[in-house]
């Protein structure tokens, strides 16, 4: 059953993905890109627990360790760079 | 507590949404990617909550994570940027991986080996995780030039490509069906190493030019790892901020295979460029090309009313997009209309030509789409392409029987007159002789793009 309540979620928030994001100018391609690639290092939330909870296993705690420092690279990486790039983004009445 | 920490996740859930949502508007995305910060740090924090968490490893691994990915992103140029992202892209992919590895071992010698649901969903992550991990690898390579951005293609590869995937499911369907036997541990093993493989193996074949479809498809693959990640430990937020990941680039994805006219599996497996090669240079072109100095050049410019700049792949590699800007400067206060007319598969990102101008301070409001500038080129004085090729090439819009013959295209040649800054005749990455070059009112200034517009930017600050 807890499956099926996963595969509920993962299926509407497919659709969700599709509708949210309809037109976008070319202008954020790139932002929009990184900083989805950031989204995806949710992945640390998995990796946490596999290294969190990894408990005598030295497998599991090396695998778990290198899971985290992958997914903390694409996260913040991710976010700042994104960031950085977004910033530069002005228009001539602004703040150049 | 773990009410809380599933509250929690609902929350940063929404955050991804809202983020997601405003990352895809002008004013609003730098706000968009501050909220989804958000929504990342509220998952992170809520998952250290979780009962009989050992620290030690989790602090390590973030510091040099955390540390390794702020200065990267710090330190890195702007030209620079499709790498990075490729590679931001396969830290991700192989994380999602090694969560499905770690689950494996964990499940090995308990009785949740037998159920089929969580072993199907290791499989997945393990397979797209790797995929996505590999292969952004190989983009990266490719994108940095630490390897050929040609296609790679060689007798039999379809067939190569096939046996790794019959293999790699036939392992995998192995070691889920029967989780006790002596074999069932190299089969699982097996599927990993293949599944490595396979990245190499689908994007090894594909040019540099295809990698604006390339990484979004990439980039939407991470989300997927992370999805089936998340059914692998059964986790709400991974699912539901994977599967946005996924959904969004697929909708990249697909934008700029419409700006190829090309559909995706073309994309993947046709290797294009190595094959279209020899036909395309045989036929020799009609006309001669005229080649132009940069003082003649500027005589023109100088009487020009309406300028506009066609980037593309050559003025990242030349960093040539601080002395456009400044051109475009010295045009405008000579009484020009200077524009920037951007095709969306331009460079090797999607929006690649957009970061290089704003990074050179080009405001955006002088930055044209290609559908906005195509119906009114023919009032336009001056095209100065800079750099690009395939996606000025006229033969796209004339010659039926060129490779890439239905890609819109931007329509310099019906311009007044064009002048194309290009280091040599060779030809674009699709190896298509392009008969702009050929065209009555185009004018070749060779040489270095940054040489030839400093040379320009000389003429107009020596008048």
């Amino acid at each position: 059953m807890e499956m099926l309540l996963l595969l509920f979620t993962f299926v509407l928030a497919i659709f969700l993905g599709f509708e949210l994001i309809s037109k976008v100018p070319s202008q954020l391609h790139t932002p929009l890109m990184s900083g989805s690639n950031a989204i995806s290092g949710i992945s640390i939330v998995g990796a946490l627990m596999a290294a969190g909870l990894a408990e005598d296993s030295k497998l599991g705690i090396a695998l778990g360790l290198i899971a985290v420092i992958c997914a903390s690279i694409n996260v913040f990486g991710g976010y700042l760079v994104t960031h950085r790039m977004l910033s530069m983004f002005k228009t001539k009445g602004g703040d150049r | 507590m773990n009410t809380i920490i599933v509250l929690a996740y609902i929350v940063s859930s929404i955050l991804f949404i809202f983020g997601l949502k405003m990352l895809s508007k002008a004013t609003t995305a730098a706000r968009g990617n501050q909220i989804s910060a958000v929504g990342m740090l509220i998952a992170i924090v809520a998952t250290l909550l979780y009962n009989g968490m050992d620290y030690k490893w989790i602090v390590l691994g973030m510091v040099i994570g955390g540390g390794i990915g702020t200065i990267a992103a710090i330190r890195v140029p702007m030209t620079s940027m499709p790498e990075f992202v490729a590679l931001f892209n396969g830290t991700g992919g192989l994380a999602s991986m090694l969560v499905g590895w770690v689950e494996y071992n964990k499940a090995l010698g308990t009785s949740n080996i037998h159920e089929l649901v969580p072993m199907i969903a290791i499989y997945l992550a393990i397979l797209i995780g790797g995929v996505t991990f590999t292969g952004s690898m190989i983009a990266y390579a490719k994108l940095a030039e630490r390897i050929d951005g040609k296609p790679f293609l060689y007798r039999g590869q379809q067939v190569v490509n096939a046996l790794v995937l019959i293999v790699l499911v036939a392992a995998g369907v192995f070691y889920i069906a029967f989780p006790e036997t002596v074999a069932t541990l190299p089969a699982f093993y097996l599927a990993l190493v293949l599944s490595l493989m396979l990245g190499v193996l689908v994007t090894i074949p594909i040019g540099g030019a295809d990698m604006p479809v390339v990484i979004s498809l990439l980039n939407s693959y991470s989300g997927l790892a992370a999805c089936a990640a998340g059914f692998v430990i059964s986790n709400t937020v991974l699912i539901v901020a994977g599967s946005l990941v996924g959904a969004s680039g697929i909708i990249l994805t697909n934008i700029m295979c419409k700006a190829m006219n090309r559909s995706l599996g073309h994309v993947l497996f046709s290797g294009f460029g190595a094959a279209g090669g020899t036909s395309a240079s045989a036929q020799a072109e009609a006309g001669e090309v005229k080649a132009i100095t940069a003082e003649d050049a500027y005589y023109v410019l100088e009487a020009a009313s309406s300028v506009v700049f066609v980037p593309g792949y050559g003025m990242a590699v030349a960093q040539a997009q601080h002395a456009v800007r400044e051109l475009g400067e010295l045009l405008e206060s000579n009484g020009a209309e200077v524009k920037y007319a951007v095709h969306p598969v331009a460079g090797r990102m999607p929006g690649h030509m957009n970061v290089l101008l704003a990074e050179a301070n080009v405001p955006y409001e002088q930055l044209v789409e290609m559908d906005d500038i195509n119906p009114t080129i023919e009032n336009v004085d001056v095209c100065v392409v800079i750099g690009a090729n395939d996606v000025v090439n006229p033969a796209a819009r004339e010659d039926e029987s060129s490779p890439i013959y239905g890609m819109p295209i931007i329509n310099v040649d019906l311009a007044r007159s064009c002048f194309v800054l290009k280091r040599s005749m060779r030809s674009g990455f699709a190896g298509v002789e392009n008969p702009l070059f050929f065209k009555e009112n185009t004018r070749m200034l060779f040489g270095d793009a940054k040489a030839s517009l400093v040379a320009l930017i000389d003429q107009f600050k020596g008048s």
